[in-house]
């Protein structure tokens, strides 16, 4: 309980750090939405004050004190007003996360989750009994992994996207057919298309969790506490889960906290390469557009998110290793 | 420490058992070594670093893994009801409940013996659920329970994590975890190693009230000559992957006969008595990738001659079993080098026996 409230007081620190510098660091910059909106839409005639004041109001530039700026920032987010978005205006920024988040959340959680769950398992399995079929696949992953992700999601689009037509080439569902909501046939078109960016993005990454957990494995099976497990007669299977891949996974779950974190922040070359309607693709609008109300509540979202991941991770690692407990 | 004798009534028959470690040089670890272990007997192993004792652990105990592995030899299990079981021939489910029941191990590293991320409960209660599946939970607790009270560990401890014991307690709790099913024979490599004298004595004394309680035969295996003469029944003196010689602590003490095992009881400081001064043995142990083809402690040997370095000597009954050329009459009508004769008959009377404590028994 003591390391759970440490942990907790911590992560409220980190949050608040985080938000306070997405409040600063646009007010750093020079210019403001209203101007960005102005150059958009390149009105040649000079505005009248009234029409920019009615602007400045609905962006929510004020002149007042900083520290005024700042409480109305906080009771805003508190609220779930992040302000309005340039490149999609006039949507609420908040708006436009809620329709991407989710895409990216599902495809790239669960490609990475996937990912970890077979790497970690092969890797262990390699450890394991050494030089049997699981170890021979690391070369091959390995040479996977080594290509540049970009160039390896366009071959496989063009190989199963454009050449045999097993999967489809872009989008994250059949906009033509079905329609968002929770029904059967758009879930079925949003896992169809979610296949090949899935694939792609395990494909790439399984060879990391793979070499990491074999190795970890490798060096834990020497351990003494593994040759006394074997010695005392246990079966094979709970010696190399509980007392070999136990503690050889604990790395890999540290590895995991920081993966989980570029989930939100989204496989951007993924999404543009599969133009998927993710968080990746609205952040590269958002920046080509110079849509600052967007990005800086992209960028909140994703700080929260990387935070709230490792926060959850920290809990988990408690679990799995009675040692930090006390430790932290 | 006292009771029982090789011979009898083994419980343990070991034959040439030979281990090798390949690799781009083959190392010959263990290169044929045999004996018996009586029923409720004490066998100390002793050796330098290196010399195959606890390789030959291994081997008798079926842990060796690659790249070690065992060349040539058996190991057979004498039950109390005369049945014998090949232990070299087992293999799968009946290796898995052959090992702890039979043959229980105390290893070497008294910190990682103990997974760090199980409680002692699930450790020891690990061993009960693979042996004695029928057990239900609440007997399991017991078991457990009762265990730890055997090693004088607060059942409290039970929901603790190895990180939260002391060094000393973790070899009881590994003690305990040895008892669970009352094994015939238990190995104890280096057990006492990384602990302080004081817990070691305590550890020592453990295991030797336990051993007057249940009846188990102990192979120990150290490099503490000294704390072998003490405890063990039967001592074997291991050099290059070989016996050097082998007899009865008593004798041992009272007059070796193995140049290599005068040289290991000169290194022995005395509490009481003359003042004398401590010789350590010169040179290096031997390179057991090319092991020497005569005996291998011969280019450390002052006594060393001719024939030594020909073939390897056999095991020859001169009170204790020494392998070595000096006392074969075949080889030296005369009788060994008097130099030898002398030392071996002038062992520093009660080298070891000097130890602070007697054991309990």
């Amino acid at each position: 309980m003591r390391y759970l409230r440490r942990k907790l007081v911590f992560y409220l620190i980190a949050v608040w750090a985080a938000v306070t510098l997405n409040f600063l660091i646009p007010k750093l910059m020079k210019g403001n939405p209203v101007d960005a909106i102005l150059a958009k839409t390149q009105n040649m005639t000079p505005m009248s004050a009234d029409a920019r004041h009615a602007l400045e109001v609905q962006f929510g530039v004020t002149h007042d004190p900083i520290w005024k700026q700042y409480l109305q920032y906080l009771g805003n987010l508190a609220h779930g007003r992040l302000g309005l978005s340039v490149s999609y205006y006039p949507a609420p920024v908040s708006k436009v996360i809620e329709q991407s988040l989710p895409w990216t959340v599902a495809l790239v959680g669960t490609a990475t989750i996937l990912a970890v769950l077979i790497g970690v398992g092969l890797g262990m399995l390699a450890g394991w009994r050494r030089g049997t079929w699981p170890d021979a696949l690391i070369p091959s992953t390995t040479f996977l992994a080594a290509i540049p992700y970009f160039w390896l999601a366009l071959v496989l689009l063009y190989l199963f996207g454009g050449l045999l037509h097993w999967l489809p080439l872009n989008s994250g569902y059949d906009v033509d057919t079905t329609a968002i909501g929770f029904n059967g046939p758009f879930i079925g078109s949003a896992l169809y298309h979610g296949i090949l960016p899935a694939l792609s993005i395990v494909v790439a990454s399984i060879a990391g969790w793979m070499l990491g957990m074999r190795n970890m494995m490798v060096s834990t099976m020497a351990e003494d506490y593994v040759v006394t497990a074997e010695a005392k007669g246990l079966r094979p299977a709970r010696v190399m889960l509980q007392y070999a891949a136990r503690n050889a996974v604990l790395p890999s779950v540290a590895g995991f906290a920081i993966s989980l974190g570029f989930v939100v922040s989204g496989s951007i070359a993924t999404e543009i390469v599969f133009s998927y309607p993710g968080v990746g693709t609205t952040l590269v609008a958002a920046v080509s557009n110079a849509d600052y109300p967007l990005m800086q509540g992209l960028f909140l979202v994703i700080a929260l998110s990387v935070l709230g991941a490792n926060f959850i991770v920290d809990l988990l690692y408690a679990v799995i290793d009675p040692r930090t407990r006390q430790a932290a | 420490m006292s009771s029982g004798g090789g011979g009898a009534a083994p419980v343990l028959s070991v034959r040439d058992i030979a281990v090798d470690y390949a690799g781009p040089r083959t190392v010959h670890a263990v290169r044929g070594v045999s004996f018996d272990l009586g029923r409720s007997e004490v066998l100390g192993i002793a050796g330098e670093s290196g010399c195959g004792k606890s390789t030959l652990a291994y081997a008798i105990a079926r842990l060796l893994r690659p790249p070690a592995r065992m060349t040539a030899g058996s190991v057979v299990f004498h039950d109390t009801d005369g049945t014998a079981i090949d232990v070299t021939a087992l293999s799968g489910e009946a290796l898995r409940t052959f090992r702890w029941r039979r043959v229980a191990m105390v290893f070497q590293g008294a910190m990682n013996a103990l997974n760090p991320v199980l409680s002692v409960r699930a450790q020891l209660g690990d061993v009960l659920r693979a042996h004695l599946p029928d057990l239900t939970r609440r007997e399991r607790e017991d078991r457990c329970r009762e265990l730890l009270d055997l090693v004088g560990i607060e059942a409290r401890w039970m929901s603790g994590y190895p990180h939260e014991l002391s060094g000393g307690m973790r070899q009881r709790v590994m003690i305990a975890m040895a008892m669970a099913l009352r094994p015939d024979v238990v190995i104890l490599d280096e057990p006492t190693t990384a602990l302080d004298v004081v817990v070691q004595r305590e550890i020592l004394e453990e295991i030797d009230r336990l051993r007057s309680v249940f009846g188990f035969a102990v192979i120990f295996i150290t490099h503490d000559l000294s704390l072998l003469l003490e405890i063990s029944d039967r001592l074997i003196i291991m050099y290059g992957g070989l016996i050097v010689e082998q007899g009865r602590a008593t004798e041992i003490q009272a007059g070796a006969h193995h140049p290599y095992t005068l040289g290991m009881l000169g290194s022995i400081p005395t509490l009481r008595g003359d003042r004398r001064v401590l010789h350590g043995i010169p040179g290096t142990p031997p390179d057991l990738a090319d092991p020497p083809s005569g005996c291998p402690f011969t280019p450390r040997c002052r006594y060393a001659f001719g024939a030594c370095g020909a073939a390897v000597p056999p095991l020859l009954d001169v009170g204790t079993l020494t392998a070595c050329a000096q006392y074969d009459p075949a080889l030296r009508p005369d009788g060994p080098d008097d130099a030898l004769g002398s030392a071996s008959a002038s062992v520093p009377a009660g080298s070891a026996a000097d130890s602070p404590v007697e054991p309990a028994s």
